[in-house]
């Protein structure tokens, strides 16, 4: 525990890139294979189930301190982060010299978390309460995240693969490969993971090829960023969810961007994915298409949350998948050959592209797989134009991608870009504030906005992000000086500031009081020169909603 | 019968003794607990003070209104009201003021704190009916490390970036915990170098009898100093200015009770923080409330709501919150922003309306 304590620390003491990495190849060199598989769980974000709720925690923490349910309440609102919280009001540790003096991640995992699981309440108390006697603070911290499920280190799965791939002494890429399709399971798997060969796994996965939003959308810029048009390759952003299809002997797999195997969760699309050649691997968008009308990116999430689907789910919320990309056929990585290559084999194996199918050309229940159409533009202007028709079409904007690149791994700049469609826009009023968590704890970062309707202000989207940090702390000292009432952590403000929101949709709602929900809600910038008497109207934002939804 | 202090406009007033303490205006007769901006402002006609604190007032309020000064011991009648003065460990001639008039008795803390301090006398008991406390830090989750653990963590900070050719810089207030540093940290490992504004005070502190390792000031226009084995204490609001360019490579490190909290720490552009205060931590604030034996706490800047509350339901005493406009240790953020109001050169009281929650 104490050498995954220090490299919780260690990760959280810095935001220098190489030093996380040379963090984690530290640890990664020196943990025994047990634990290294139980961190490296832990730093690809697995979710596991709670055995302790916080509430539990909370009640324990006022139980063993002897403090008051509230007063640990108002420190939790103080700090902002629960974990923290507890760590500090607990007395410090019964050192006792007679016990093992650290016991490693896997069996501090196994032992007092993941065996709680079914555990009656005084049992899951007394195992709890013992780890806090033997813990010091700095790992009681990292203790509660692991056992809350919220350990959040700030290390993208590239950087983990950079650091194993140093400990291995492979290359990157295929380190990155290698970590495809889920962690390490055992001792035997993370051998395997650091071994100079690679095994073969039917299932596994491509990492994926992310692409980076444009810094400069205006036409102007983007032609002179990008050069001569001929050389990139234009396609619709769909509003759907990033996956790859795997086909490989005899197992066909679909896997989310958050490497989960979603199988369950889209069993025709897997059904599709049998029907290729074996040996084939599609890259591309899963959407949610009834009757040959896109549904809204809400309902596909709902369905990719369920674990299993009903048939009325099938037919209510029927999935397909829009191919952009072949990583894969007959078994050869396509990888490395340029994208123009890639696409013309693509066409061979996919034919009918997808608009074909909105336009009602091809019979709705004609096949779950389809072809990412081309836009085709001669000129900047002329794609910039089609652009344009992003919103009515119920697409995010164009992607362009560089005809002669490779399909690299990862969120590399330069080849792939997002040139999404510029977002609506608001301004709304500040009407409640509540104190963020992490880097922005005590300070009240998350904001409730409104706009009016009517004479009166209701509320329409909440916000987190958009402000620099010094403006958090300005904003923050006048959520304070006009706070009307509290409600927990809740302040309710008189309303004085105006920020101008950006967002990226609107559509009726049934969920909001304001009858709209806003897709993306972000703070473009503080409106100083504004009144709120000048903000927006809620019949402003009902004009937003695209006319046929 | 009306109580011995009460708030008024300009402050904490005794009307039968006619006097205020620490008030944040310009009044005919002002008690000052301690030195700090929000505590002491210039323009009053009189001041009073501990004799070891003279020095230091006089350097921050200038002027020539006269300051008088008690010893320990010694007590004063202002228009029948018993005056004396008693050491709060909060930084050199920081005072708790006792007030006894008809056989009550009231002790004002102005700022404090129970942990050893070498640069100043340590905080005194003084029994009380009532007692004004601050809470600054009345959280039970602000627990000091003990002075000698603090010190280590600072040393073993500054040896490893000696060893590595860096520069150590270490932010805190020029007034108090500026000297506090420059007394518990180890000497030997290199030289100690000041800000400006911390050095006027370190003058003030030898002035008045203090013994401080050696300090060099950094020279008014220097290019480059050090060859990355020095130790700087320089005030926060030096953060993300170019002078910090003088030292070349660095860690810089802020020294502030808020820096317990990880989210703080990470907030601002510092590579360290050093949970070290000058104010009681919650701990040491119930200790004092508890050894006064008073029955009734009035409790002043910090979360005096939640330090009233608890002392309410798990003490039985009369305890409520008194607003006043002290700020204590400034919040996180304005530990960097607003250093102005705690370097001595802002005496603006409204400047610490907003720059605290206290009371509001």
């Amino acid at each position: 525990m104490k050498a995954f304590t220090d490299l919780y620390w260690r990760l959280d003491a810095t935001t220098s890139t190489s030093e996380k990495v040379a963090a984690l190849r530290d640890y990664f060199a020196a943990a025994p294979a047990g634990d290294a598989v139980a961190a490296l769980g832990v730093l690809s974000g697995g979710r596991q189930l709670r055995s302790v709720s916080t509430s539990q925690l909370r009640t324990w923490a006022a139980e063993v301190t002897g403090l008051p349910a509230w007063l640990v309440e108002e420190c939790y609102a103080h700090v902002g982060d629960l974990a923290e919280t507890l760590a500090l009001v607990l007395p410090e540790p019964e050192i006792s010299t007679d016990e093992p003096t650290d016991r490693g991640l896997a069996e501090i995992m196994r032992t007092t978390i993941h065996d709680l699981r079914g555990v009656d309440e005084a049992r899951t108390r007394e195992v709890v309460t013992a780890v806090w006697q033997r813990l010091a603070p700095r790992e009681r911290i990292v203790w509660h995240k692991l056992l809350t499920g919220g350990l959040r280190v700030g290390v993208s799965r590239t950087l983990v693969a950079r650091a194993l791939a140093e400990v291995a002494g492979i290359d990157q890429a295929e380190m990155a490969h290698r970590l495809m399709g889920g962690p390490p399971a055992d001792a035997d798997a993370f051998a395997r993971l650091l071994a100079p060969e690679a095994a073969a796994d039917s299932r596994r996965p491509y990492p994926f090829f992310l692409a980076s939003a444009l810094d400069r959308s205006a036409v102007e810029h983007v032609a002179e960023d990008l050069g001569d048009v001929a050389a990139w390759q234009a396609e619709w952003k769909w509003d759907g969810m990033r996956a790859q299809l795997v086909h490989r002997g005899g197992d066909a797999t679909v896997w989310s961007r958050g490497e989960e195997l979603v199988n369950d969760a889209f069993p025709e699309i897997a059904a599709a994915t049998a029907s290729l050649p074996p040996g084939t691997v599609l890259d591309g968008e899963l959407l949610a298409v009834r009757d040959g009308r896109l549904l809204p990116f809400a309902m596909l999430s709902k369905r990719a949350s369920r674990k299993t689907v009903t048939k009325k789910v099938l037919a209510d919320v029927p999935c397909l998948f829009v191919a952009y990309d072949l990583l894969e056929a007959d078994g050869i990585d396509l990888r490395e050959m340029p994208l123009a290559e890639r696409r013309r084999r693509l066409e061979a194996l996919v034919a009918t592209p997808f608009t074909e199918l909105l336009a009602g050309a091809v019979p709705a229940d004609a096949s779950r797989l389809f072809l990412s159409p081309l836009v085709t533009g001669g000129s900047w202007a002329e794609l910039a134009e089609l652009r344009g028709e992003s919103r009515a079409r119920g697409v995010e904007g164009l992607m362009l991608k560089r005809r002669a690149s490779p399909y690299a791994v990862g969120r590399t700049r330069g080849d792939w870009w997002k040139w999404k469609v510029e977002p609506l826009e608001i301004d709304a009023v500040l009407l409640y504030a509540q104190a963020g968590h992490g880097r922005r704890a005590g300070l009240h970062s998350d904001y409730t906005l409104g706009l009016w309707d009517d004479g009166r202000l209701v509320t329409v989207a909440k916000a987190y992000s958009g402000l620099t940090d010094a403006e958090i702390v300005e904003l923050d000292r006048i959520v304070r000086a006009t706070t009307l009432e509290k409600h927990g952590p809740v302040r309710i403000c008189r309303p004085t500031v105006v920020l101008q929101l950006a967002f990226e949709g609107v559509s009726r709602s049934t969920r909001h009081k304001s009858g709209v929900a806003v897709r993306f809600p972000r703070i473009v910038r503080w409106r100083k020169d504004k009144e709120p008497a000048a903000a927006g109207t809620l019949a402003d934002l009902k004009r937003m909603i695209p006319a046929d939804s | 019968m009306r109580d011995l202090l009460e708030v008024t406009e300009s402050g904490l007033y005794c009307e039968r003794g006619d006097f205020y303490v620490d008030p944040w205006r310009r009044v005919s007769r002002a008690i000052i607990t301690h030195a700090h901006a929000d505590h002491a402002r210039a323009g009053s006609d009189r001041y009073l003070c501990a004799a070891e604190g003279k020095l230091v007032l006089r350097t921050r309020i200038g002027g020539g209104a006269p300051i008088d000064t008690l010893r320990r011991g010694e007590s004063l009648s202002i228009n029948g009201v018993k005056v004396s003065l008693h050491p709060a460990g909060h930084l050199l001639g920081s005072a708790q003021v006792r007030i006894e008039h008809g056989g009550v008795t009231w002790v004002v803390t102005g700022d404090y704190k129970l942990h050893h301090d070498p640069t100043c006398a340590s905080f005194e008991h003084v029994p009380c009916d009532v007692f004004v406390t601050e809470s600054t830090f009345g959280l039970p989750v602000y627990r000091w490390q003990s002075p000698e653990a603090i010190a280590a963590e600072i040393n073993a900070w500054w040896r490893a970036n000696r060893d590595a050719g860096r520069t150590s810089v270490i932010l805190a207030y020029a007034l108090g915990k500026a000297q506090r540093l420059a007394a518990i940290v180890d000497p030997s490992i290199g030289p100690i170098v000041a800000h400006g504004a911390v050095m006027k005070l370190v003058e003030a502190y030898r002035g008045s009898g203090v013994r401080l390792p050696p300090i060099d000031r950094v020279p008014p226009r220097a290019r480059r100093v050090g060859d990355g084995r020095a130790l700087v204490i320089a005030p926060p609001s030096v953060l993300g200015s170019s002078w910090l360019n003088l030292f070349g490579e660095s860690s810089v490190a802020l020294a502030s009770g808020w820096m317990t909290l990880r989210g703080v720490r990470r907030r601002r552009g510092f590579d360290r923080g050093f949970a070290v205060s000058d104010h009681a931590d919650f701990p040491g604030l119930l200790e004092a409330v508890d050894a006064t034996g008073a029955r009734r706490v009035l409790v002043t800047h910090g979360f005096s709501d939640s330090l009233a509350r608890y002392l309410r339901e798990t003490r039985g005493l009369d305890a409520s919150v008194l607003p006043t406009r002290f700020a204590g240790e400034a919040p996180p953020d304005d530990a960097v922003a607003n250093t102005a109001d705690h370097d001595g050169t802002d005496n603006d009281p409204t400047a610490t309306d907003l720059a605290t929650e206290a009371d509001a």
